[in-house]
């Protein structure tokens, strides 16, 4: 069952934004604007996944397989005279991605025609990151040059594991051996790579996720997400493990394996950027990931999808057919908003660059919260050391400044680790 | 043709041979308001349309569990053989832990109902009540209630009760409160057996107080008997325990509404007012006498309620400390027997150690104080006051754990109590293993008929304020009841096991047992707390000590991971909500050196194990 969205305040029909957005937006002409675009179909849906994905063909006029990317298409034309009218300004697209369920269920055409509109009504900037994520199974030479050709410049595989038996326990139906077929035809046709793992699956062995790992670095993608599974309430994997029929998750496991994903990946020759993802450099790090942590803006399209434009938050209709009516009736496809207050900026900057490499800027962190009412209090030197003789932020970064608190709060692989402990006690 | 007296006497002036003065001796729930009630509709001082079921249990948390706590005293005119007489009935609380106020009803009283469920037979609080009756002379007049049951064995009950009291069955009364049936006859009963009050007229007058309680309006409501003499409206009387002296702004009868008179004569029973704000200023069995003319004597020695169960409450919220503190003092103005006095914990923060009279007055206390004060409090466990001598011969009063003497101890001495247990017999083999586990010593066993047993124990009080009676009425499928009364105290080998989170004591776990149970509570309360505390960034022992030695240990690991590896494809919202929701977790927890400890942790752990089965039924 995809998971509940939050709740929030309503969102008007034309989709237009509350003063203080309106106002905060011109601001931000050199933020970077993404779209992410989302694709609601799946051939089978896997034990683990609380994504807004569907199976069925066919969910209601305007949300079928064959009829969704003109809805797409209505909801990305709503976007484009909602900004203008709201006197945004005129921002190219900086990163695309489609994301789901599985994008490259639809027809390559299709996903070639919604990126065509977009760059009409927006504008891609050059050199853009458009990416799309696709099921091993999906990706032939034909398609993956079909999606070059089309404009886009990267493809993430969702490879899971390597290991037959952990595949089963996700339900994830691909071949493995597909996985090097698939990066292969991504490679021919010049596209940047990315494969997505996920570890702590039950049953799972530490060699097994070894055996994974080894498995991904071998084929040298350019970038490397490693997710520990969450078993999310409402999956048909949390009512397997509350009847006893699977193992629950043992975060020790899980910590264990991400200090291993770490060591391997390191040793590799990738960096991590983020808690959770890798790549070979700076220039293959996922920018449009990184723009989810870094406050910028963009555009959510499609069922239960999430937006964010200058401390706006709002998510979309979450059933595909809900949602494609409210398209076809040319109202905003929003269902709930949320503009942040002070303490929520606050939290959410501390919470997001904690995750990045590039660490907390201390200085920029304690002007925010000093500017913010109610934002917090600023974080001390005193705090920081505590941190780094916990071994949970790196020292030499203390060292390269001249002095705490300047300088950049950067957690080490421990630190990672309990990231959500370390932004708590520094909120206190 | 009704027997209900056409011209009722008039207090003050009522002849003491037409007064009858008796008390209700029941279980809880053996139907003892509904009897009431159905007197007082008979009588008919309360009219069938101002009736309301148990007009008598005034206070809702009574009214909830159906126990009666404090007493109250009914006048009722009744005519027979053409003489009206006036009944004054006086309601008993029918708890162990309220004995003295049953013991100075009693003492109001020429007679006694003895009522009994014709379903279940008498149980061993009852038995108690009876025998504290029967100590005190009054007639007995044996009734079966709810014969109108299916399941009534009246005729089996009525063996039981005879051979108890020395009658024949056929003298046992068989009565319904509910449909009515045999209670006018009961009535014609009382007038016949229970004799009138004696007193002198002309001598000072006395009056003993058997109950006395707060009323947000009037102040305290003092009932009493007069014993000698009488009183007046406006009189000035004097309390002779305590010397202090009142003017009576009101004095009356209770039918049941208040009702002012010019008076109170010989044998008649009836409040006065005289605007105390405080129920310890009128104490129950405390002699008021005239100013004017008093007496030289009281009624009885007055002797001051003695707790002898204590526990720790702290409200959840440190803040509501205040507000805790006024509601015990509220509390306190209608209930003499109630003391408190503040005490820090470590681990709990600001909070009062109390002392109850036992186990129900302390679950009664608490639970008005969480529905009435709106209070959400931890208490800690339950323990008796200890006279502990130290090496160098100086002695304690140990009320807490906390106070116990640290270093060598010459003797520790605690109360013992003898415990009455009545069982179907089927039951003998669990009962004693019980009893035999909790350190009781076998007094004596009689049958009461063919399938029930009185078994009696000589055991201390701190075995049976810890779950005993859980523990019995599991063992005995729900059939067991149990009494107890202090008898005195003893010497015993006990020690105080510590329980220390990361090498800090927890005061609010300390506990003093005996030496060969202190393992056992270190071991079991180890593990609780390894499973209530979630693991922290570093690792966590848990170990129990007596002194300084170690007895059981746990670790609770440190935490690797915590972090959401996943950004759900840009919901913020949904990860940041998460951590507000840590965060605000947090705040429900207690610091225990660097240990967060979570409130429900305490609870948990605090509760015994059968309290929090009882509480998931609720």
């Amino acid at each position: 069952m995809p998971a509940p969205l939050p709740i929030g305040d309503p969102v008007p029909a034309d989709g237009s934004f509350p003063p203080p957005v309106r106002d905060a937006l011109a601001s931000r002409a050199e933020k970077p604007f993404g779209l992410y675009v989302h694709i609601p179909f799946c051939s089978v849906r896997c034990g683990y996944c609380d994504f807004n994905t569907y199976t069925a063909e066919d969910l209601g006029p305007g949300a079928s397989r064959d009829s969704y990317p003109d809805t797409l298409i209505r909801e990305l034309e709503f976007a484009a005279s909602a900004l203008q009218a709201a006197g945004a300004p005129q921002r190219k697209l900086r990163t695309i991605f489609f994301g789901g369920g599985t994008p490259t269920l639809l027809p390559a055409e299709d996903l070639a025609r919604i990126l065509q509109r977009a760059r009409d009504l927006f504008g891609v900037e050059e050199n853009a990151e458009i990416t799309t994520e696709a099921n091993p199974d999906t990706v032939t030479d034909e398609s993956a040059q079909t999606l070059a050709e089309a404009g886009f410049t990267r493809v993430s595989l969702g490879m899971q594991s390597a290991v037959p038996e952990v595949l089963r326990v996700l339900d994830r139906t691909h071949n493995p051996d597909n996985v090097p077929a698939a990066h292969q035809a991504a490679r021919d046709a010049g596209l940047q790579t990315s494969l997505d793992l996920i570890y702590g699956t039950p049953g799972e062995s530490l060699q097994d996720w070894r055996t994974s790992l080894q498995a991904a670095i071998e084929l040298r993608p350019d970038h490397i997400s490693a997710y520990s599974l969450i078993i999310e309430e409402g999956t048909a994997m949390a009512a397997k493990i509350r009847r006893g029929q699977l193992a629950d998750i043992d975060s020790d496991d899980q910590a264990d394996k991400y200090l291993l994903t770490d060591e391997l990946l390191v040793e590799a020759g990738y960096h991590w950027y983020e808690v959770s993802n890798y790549s070979t450099g700076e220039s293959t790090r996922s920018q449009h990931n990184l723009n989810y942590w870094l406050d910028s803006d963009w555009w959510g399209a499609g069922p239960g999808a999430h937006s964010h434009l200058a401390g706006l938050r709002w998510w979309n209709a979450k059933h595909p057919a809900a949602y494609a009516q409210r398209m076809h009736q040319g109202v905003s496809a929003g269902q709930g908003r949320e503009l942040l207050d002070d303490q929520a900026i606050v939290l959410e900057h501390l919470m997001l660059r904690l995750r990045i490499a590039e660490g907390l800027d201390i200085a920029e962190f304690n002007g925010l919260a000093a500017l913010l009412r109610g934002g917090g209090e600023p974080i001390t030197a005193a705090t920081l050391e505590t941190l780094v003789a916990e071994g949970l932020i790196e020292a030499d970064a203390a060292a390269a400044s001249s002095s705490w608190p300047q300088g950049r709060a950067v957690l080490t692989v421990k630190g990672r680790l309990l990231a959500d402990a370390v932004t708590r006690s520094l909120v206190e | 043709m009704s027997p209900q007296a056409s011209t009722p006497l008039v207090p003050a002036k009522t002849d003491p041979e037409m007064i009858r003065n008796f008390c209700i001796i029941a279980h809880i729930d053996h139907g003892k308001s509904t009897l009431a009630d159905r007197m007082l509709q008979l009588t008919g001082v309360v009219q069938p349309r101002q009736m309301k079921a148990q007009y008598l249990d005034r206070m809702d948390i009574e009214r909830e569990r159906g126990i009666t706590i404090k007493s109250q005293a009914v006048r009722m005119p009744w005519e027979h053989a053409e003489d009206t007489y006036a009944f004054h009935m006086i309601d008993t609380p029918g708890h162990v832990d309220f004995s003295y106020e049953v013991s100075r009803s009693l003492d109001a009283c020429e007679g006694a109902l003895l009522l009994v469920d014709a379903a279940q037979g008498i149980e061993a609080q009852t038995l108690a009540n009876l025998y504290l009756a029967m100590e005190h002379d009054l007639v007995i007049i044996p009734v079966l209630n709810k014969i109108d049951l299916p399941a009534a064995m009246p005729d089996k009950y009525a063996a039981e009760i005879a051979g108890l009291i020395g009658c024949e069955p056929e003298e046992v009364l068989r009565v319904s409160g509910k449909t009515g049936e045999g209670v006018e006859e009961l009535l014609d009963r009382i007038v016949e057996e229970v004799p009138a009050p004696e007193g002198d007229a002309e001598a000072p007058a006395r009056a003993m107080i058997f109950d006395s309680v707060y009323d947000t309006y009037r102040g305290v409501v003092t009932f009493v008997r007069v014993v000698d003499g009488s009183l007046g409206h406006r009189e000035k009387i004097r309390m002779m325990s305590t010397g202090a002296t009142h003017e009576l702004l009101e004095i009356g009868v209770s039918q049941p509404e208040p009702k002012p008179t010019q008076g109170l004569g010989i044998g008649e029973v009836g409040y006065l007012i005289t605007g105390v704000k405080d129920v310890r200023q009128s104490k129950v069995g405390d002699t008021v006498t005239s100013q004017a003319r008093p007496a030289d004597e009281l009624i009885r020695g007055y002797q001051e309620p003695r707790p002898m169960v204590f526990s720790g409450l702290f409200p959840i919220d440190g803040s509501e400390f205040p507000v805790l503190r006024e509601a015990l003092e509220k509390l306190q103005l209608n209930d003499a027997a109630l003391n408190f006095e503040p005490e820090t914990s470590t681990a709990l923060g600001f909070g009062f150690r109390v002392g109850f009279l036992g186990l129900l007055h302390l679950e009664i206390t608490r639970e008005r104080l969480e529905q009435e004060y709106n209070l959400e409090l931890i208490s800690t466990a339950p323990n008796v006051v200890y006279e502990v001598t130290d090496e160098s011969g100086e002695t304690h009063q140990v009320t807490n754990p906390s106070e116990f003497p640290e270093g060598k101890i010459a003797d520790i001495r605690e109360p013992i109590v003898d415990a009455t247990v009545i069982v179907p017999a089927e039951f003998i083999g669990p009962v004693m293993e019980l009893c035999q586990s909790r350190r009781g010593a076998m007094q004596g066993m009689d049958y009461l008929s063919e399938e029930r047993v009185e078994i009696r124990y000589s055991m201390p009080l701190a075995e049976i304020v810890f779950d005993f009676f859980d523990n019995l009425k599991s063992r005995t499928k729900g059939y067991a009841s149990l009494n107890w009364q202090g008898t005195g105290e003893q010497s015993a080998d006990l020690v105080k096991v510590d329980i220390l989170l990361q090498g800090d004591k927890v005061d609010a776990f300390s506990a003093i047992t005996h030496r060969d149970q202190a393992y056992d509570y270190g071991v079991k309360m180890a593990s609780k707390l390894k499973d209530l505390i979630p693991r922290q960034q570093f690792e966590v022992p848990v170990q129990a000590a007596i002194g300084s030695r170690i007895i059981a240990r746990e670790n609770i690991r440190a935490i690797r991971k915590d972090v959401l590896s996943k950004c759900y494809g840009g919901d913020i919202s949904r990860k940041r909500k998460l951590l507000e929701k840590q965060k605000e977790g947090k705040k429900r927890m207690k610091m225990v050196g660097t240990v967060e400890v979570p409130q429900e942790a305490f609870i948990t752990a605090l509760s015994s194990e059968s309290g929090s089965k009882e509480k998931a039924k609720k």
